[in-house]
């Protein structure tokens, strides 16, 4: 992919060179601000929003990086922190959610449920919710501590620094559901969605 | 044996089965015909008293010669004396039997659950709609032996019409009490509110 611009030679210089740096200048200046105050939108949904709440709070203390004020309205909130399991009757309220929130957005799907549908391999949990949102980071544990919470957020911030503005990949723009109401192939929803594990030995009648 | 049991069989005779003593609880079967009676009889007999319906639930065994019971836990207040009645069912014939919501009013979300989750029609129940599944959810009855644990259509299917369903439609009809407006509702309404709110239900034309 072609990073820059075509641009006139400057005098003694590659031809890109001045550009390449103020281009680089404006990343560091819009990824710092952006990493450095994330505003979470929590979806706290079980035992997963229980170490969502120790992390917020005084002795794990998420503020330090930036995410002070957490944001219960989607309008104002930067990063969607899926907490918990997520049953298929919530599936359209999170993509609502996810929908509301303004770009630039960033997704964190914390503990196994949310991820992969963790111990519910059955027939009322979403198989992980990339099946509705795009994920950034994955962060495991049942639930995870809330250094792990944490870390997937430093794991965020690394994303964020890496992106650029004068990318032309359509990373930043909405990627709304298509004409079958899906975010992903049906084939590719099947696939994920396998049980794997100990759930492959779960059966019951049928 | 509690004296309850004894109780019912004089007064209902052949319509009470057997009786049963199991941890400390007494389990009572009383045929279906028989239940409001007995269930009526249960509350309002002084000595009885059974005046609060602590739960309505329905069992499946796996063993297929055993039959599907719905379950009815009661307790005397007065008496601190608890009695658990079942009825039989055969899980592939009629699942109907008489609501009790004339009786308690807090067995109307139970019935509900119950319906939701088995399939058992309770004849009789003012407003008997899903509970817990939304009401578009066209795979059966999930607590049922022959119900897949994951369900009857694809992963792909599930998340579609999942997805499909609005969020914002929290509200029956009847939940928004406007049934007796219906008429002067406009045309798009009616439309939307006879598909049912959150879309089109399975069982409808």
């Amino acid at each position: 992919m072609k990073r820059v611009n075509e641009t006139k030679e400057v005098a003694g210089q590659s031809p890109n060179y001045l550009l390449a740096k103020f281009q680089a200048l404006v990343d560091w200046a819009v990824n710092a601000s952006r990493a450095n105050s994330l505003w979470p939108m929590p979806f706290g949904t079980a035992c997963c929003a229980i170490e969502f709440m120790a992390t917020a709070a005084s002795r794990y203390d998420f503020a330090r990086f930036g995410m002070e004020r957490q944001a219960f309205s989607p309008r104002q909130a930067d990063v969607l922190i899926c907490a918990g399991r997520l049953p298929f009757k919530l599936a359209p309220v999170i993509r609502r959610i996810y929908d509301q929130m303004p770009q630039p957005k960033w997704v964190i799907s914390m503990g196994a449920c949310a991820s992969t549908g963790g111990i519910f391999d059955n027939y009322a949990m979403v198989q992980g919710i990339d099946t509705i949102v795009p994920v950034d980071v994955y962060v495991p544990g049942c639930p995870p501590r809330p250094e792990g919470l944490l870390y997937g957020v430093l794991l965020l911030h690394k994303k964020i620094k890496g992106e650029s503005l004068f990318d032309r990949v359509p990373r930043r723009e909405e990627q709304p559901l298509d004409d079958r109401g899906l975010r992903l192939p049906p084939e590719q929803i099947d696939e994920i969605s396998e049980p794997f594990g100990n759930s492959v030995h779960q059966f019951r009648s049928s | 044996m509690n004296p309850t049991v004894d109780a019912l069989r004089a007064t209902f005779g052949n319509a009470i089965g057997r009786g049963l003593e199991s941890c400390g609880d007494t389990i009572v079967y009383v045929a279906r015909e028989a239940l409001l009676d007995a269930m009526t009889w249960l509350r309002d007999t002084p000595e009885q008293g059974y005046d609060y319906l602590v739960d309505v639930t329905a069992v499946e065994y796996r063993d297929r010669e055993r039959l599907l019971e719905v379950v009815y836990q009661l307790r005397s207040l007065a008496r601190r004396a608890d009695l658990r009645i079942k009825v039989e069912l055969d899980p592939h014939g009629d699942l109907t039997v008489d609501s009790v919501v004339p009786l308690w009013r807090g067995a109307d979300w139970l019935e509900r659950e119950t319906y939701d989750m088995f399939g058992v029609t309770f004849r009789g129940h003012p407003d008997l709609r899903r509970i817990l599944m939304w009401e578009t959810y066209a795979e059966g009855y999930p607590l049922r032996k022959d119900f897949p644990l994951r369900g009857r259509f694809s992963r792909a299917e599930q998340v579609r019409q999942a997805l499909g369903a609005n969020p914002e439609a929290h509200y029956s009809m009847e939940e928004l009490s406007i049934a007796e407006a219906y008429d002067e509702l406009p045309a798009d309404m009616k439309e939307r509110l006879r598909h049912g709110e959150r879309g089109k239900l399975p069982d409808t034309e």
